[in-house]
């Protein structure tokens, strides 16, 4: 066996072994999945809360107008003298609406208050303050002579086709699933980065402290051993992420299976409602998958394991030079911030630039960076990125990592034989001239 | 005889510190080497770079006659002043894995280390991890994997350091056996009368720089003082004085002795050692004689004061 694969798999074992390692594995899946549908149904707990709302209305003609929902029922309360309706309504309701009595109906504009010691959502006013404007506009409308029911019988609501140029539909909000899809690959790796850049780092840094380190390196290239640390941990992590797909996936299934029987036998709504949504729900949802597979699936999974390699072992080197160059964890922290920066910057320009122009400069020249390439390419890469652009990212991306492998194995080289203080940037320097 | 390792004008410099400036050595085979020399001295340095762990800036390393190759690795044992093993692993397979990375196939390494396992008493070691060792059995472990491969040529940088009397004793015997069975030993170390007595050779470095080598008793003849620590029993020591001051340079001394005598310290000038002793038995009974041999740490002082 080569002393690289010895050395990976002596990292592997190790990783995987570890008690924290095995933990993780199977139980965060549980944790997040539980997670998930403990805040889901304490969201749905809070949906099924009615909140009453008082009306005490002087002239009784907008009153009609509120209409009750599922949230919010409307109490008529214009019998009562105002000052009882307040009493009442400060001890039994959410609040008041008070429409006052007013000579002419136009000074309901700015007159109609609403009482409530919690400030209401900006929902509700804006659906307050269209019921008024409703009424108003009508009232406006009838003083001209226009017949306000006719007028409100012609108004349409338009729909807008898309379509590609070469024919086929797409959907509106596809730019939002694009960018969830391209996001979620490019988290992805950041995540991945950080969490095992960090066990390589702690791996690396754990040698230097048991001492064992020149032991090693009396055998074996720093190199070797910094790439079989490298890619070890990274087989780990893969290892992880496979077992936390396949889990969470099963726990998905079964849990909303399970829940979704649930409802369904709860469920007490009417039967031809119901499958019209569905209809309706499931064209869209067709064309969603329709337009799934419509992106450069390909692309993205081989962009994907590229941009993944490529900026895993840029960012785990550097995390390996940190590693050798400081004594403990505590000490790490002011060289690490100049590598989370990058992959927190790559993260929000990609939110940010990639959804509203998706080829403009900004997100065109991160795309291209290396250090942030892997997370925007990939959040690009579902609106289409010519090949040129891809190929010139990739071509960077490997060069520097070349570059930086060099840099980090030369500092990890020095740093691994010095012990007690905390180096310089200064010294880092130096070392790289050893 | 030939030589298993010929370090030939090696500089190494850290930025602008000079660590190795110019050193030479010859280790001959089958030798227990004594690379003696204060802390900083540039000890280590050398020995890193006889490791490969790092490049001289220039000059070379010969390894039993062959330039220094990176397969060389198996052929050399080291154990550093910084030691340590991993921590969470077990015992038996952290072994293999360090014998497996100097180049043993896994059975060769398993059935060695049955071998020394057994030797040493320690088969029940096996499934444990280091962290569940006491410091002394992780020393035995240590010293295990370092000479499991059978290497031709020992490195110990400061072999005693850290390990307990038994321990050390037990290290100790085993060193020397192994040297009885052809391994060449190099001891590097500070603590130059703790390997002293194990020696055949030995080199003084100092500040970068090689001061002495050779054969340890070449070394210590060529700095003998020709004094000579006297015991003598006598009834006439104003006579005896008198005799003695004609032809040496006296001096008083003590050392331990179980008779009630006369001790004295005499530097034989240019005379032998016969007729000092002619002179001693014609004035009283001689009850010590004996050459004062300069201690490695005598002659390093010595020699670093003359510079």
């Amino acid at each position: 066996m080569s002393l690289l694969s010895l050395i990976i798999k002596r990292e592997f074992i190790a990783k995987v072994r570890n008690k924290s390692f095995i933990v993780m594995t199977f139980l965060s899946p549980l944790l997040i999945v539980g997670m998930s549908f403990f805040i889901g149904y304490l969201a749905n707990m809070n949906k099924g809360e009615v909140t009453k709302i008082a009306i005490h209305d002087a002239v009784g003609t907008l009153k009609p107008d509120f209409k009750n929902t599922k949230e919010i029922v409307y109490v008529d309360l214009s019998a009562m003298p105002l000052k009882l309706a307040k009493e009442t309504s400060s001890k039994n309701y959410e609040g008041l609406i008070y429409i006052p009595k007013v000579a002419d109906q136009k000074e309901l504009i700015n007159k109609v208050e609403y009482i409530s010691d919690e400030s209401p959502s900006m929902e509700f006013i804006m659906e307050m303050e269209d019921v008024i404007d409703n009424q108003l506009t009508k009232n406006n409308l009838n003083a001209l002579g226009f017949d306000s029911d006719k007028i409100e019988k012609a108004k349409t609501k338009a729909s807008i086709h898309l379509l590609k140029f070469s024919g086929e539909d797409t959907i509106k909000g596809i730019n939002e699933m694009k960018i969830a899809i391209g996001g979620a690959f490019g988290y992805l790796i950041m995540m991945f980065i950080i969490i095992y850049g960090n066990f390589v780092m702690r791996s690396v840094i754990e040698e230097k402290t048991s001492r064992i380190i020149e032991i090693i390196i009396s055998s074996v290239k720093p190199y070797q051993l910094m790439m079989g640390k490298i890619i070890g941990n990274s087989l780990a992590g893969i290892l992880q992420f496979t077992i936390w797909a396949i889990v969470g996936g099963v726990l998905i299934f079964t849990a909303t299976s399970f829940f979704g029987m649930q409802a369904g036998a709860q469920g007490s709504v009417d039967p031809a409602v119901m499958h019209a949504a569905q209809g309706e729900l499931g064209a869209t949802f067709q064309s969603y998958i329709k337009e799934f597979f419509n992106l450069p699936l390909a692309t993205l999974v081989i962009s994907f394991v590229i941009y993944f390699i490529g900026g895993y072992f840029l960012y785990s080197s550097l995390y390996a030079a940190i590693g050798a160059a400081v004594d403990s964890e505590t000490d790490s922290q002011q060289f690490l911030l100049p590598i989370i920066m990058p992959l927190m910057l790559g993260v929000y320009v990609g939110i940010f630039t990639v959804v509203n122009d998706p080829h403009g400069t900004v997100a065109t020249v991160f795309s291209m960076i290396p250090l942030t390439s892997p997370i925007v390419m990939l959040m690009r890469i579902p609106f289409g990125v010519p090949w040129w652009q891809l190929a010139l990212s990739i071509g960077l991306l490997f060069g520097t990592f070349l570059g930086v492998v060099w840099f980090a194995s030369k500092i990890y080289r020095v740093g691994i034989l010095m012990y007690g203080k905390k180096p310089t940037w200064k010294e880092l320097y130096k070392w790289l001239k050893y | 005889m030939s030589n298993i390792l010929e370090v030939k004008n090696v500089v190494k410099q850290y930025g602008d510190y000079t660590a190795l400036n110019s050193v030479s050595l010859q280790v001959p085979k089958g030798s227990i080497y004594g690379l003696l020399g204060p802390n900083g001295a540039g000890k280590t340095s050398l020995i890193r770079i006889i490791n490969q762990i790092t490049m001289p800036d220039s000059g070379e390393i010969i390894l039993d006659g062959e330039k220094l190759a990176p397969n060389h690795v198996q052929y050399i044992g080291y154990m550093p002043e910084e030691r340590g093993l991993y921590k969470t692993m077990k015992v038996g397979e952290q072994a293999l894995y360090l014998a497996q990375l100097k180049g043993m196939s896994h059975a060769q390494a398993k059935k060695q280390l049955k071998y020394w396992f057994e030797k040493f008493e320690i088969e029940g070691w096996w499934d444990k991890k280091i962290q569940e060792l006491s410091k002394g059995m992780a020393q035995k472990i240590q010293f295990i994997v370092t000479i499991l491969h059978e290497p031709k040529l020992l490195i110990l940088d400061e072999p005693f350091s850290g390990f307990d009397p038994v321990n050390a004793n037990l290290i100790k015997d085993e060193i020397i056996e192994l040297n009885k069975k052809g391994t060449s030993i190099i001891f590097s170390t500070h603590r130059m009368e703790s390997v002293e007595e194990m020696c055949d050779y030995i080199a003084l470095i100092h500040k970068s720089n090689k001061l002495i080598e050779g054969k340890l008793e070449d070394v210590k003849r060529n700095h003998r003082t020709h004094k000579f620590q006297v015991g003598i029993l006598t009834n006439n020591v104003e006579g005896l004085m008198y005799d003695l001051t004609q032809k040496f340079t006296v001096a008083s001394t003590d050392f331990k002795s179980l008779n009630d005598d006369l001790k004295l310290e005499i530097d034989l000038g240019t005379s032998t050692s016969n007729e000092l002793l002619h002179v001693l038995t014609k004035n009283g009974q001689v009850t010590h004689f004996s050459e004062n041999i300069p201690s490695v740490n005598d002659i390093f002082i010595q020699t670093v004061s003359n510079i």
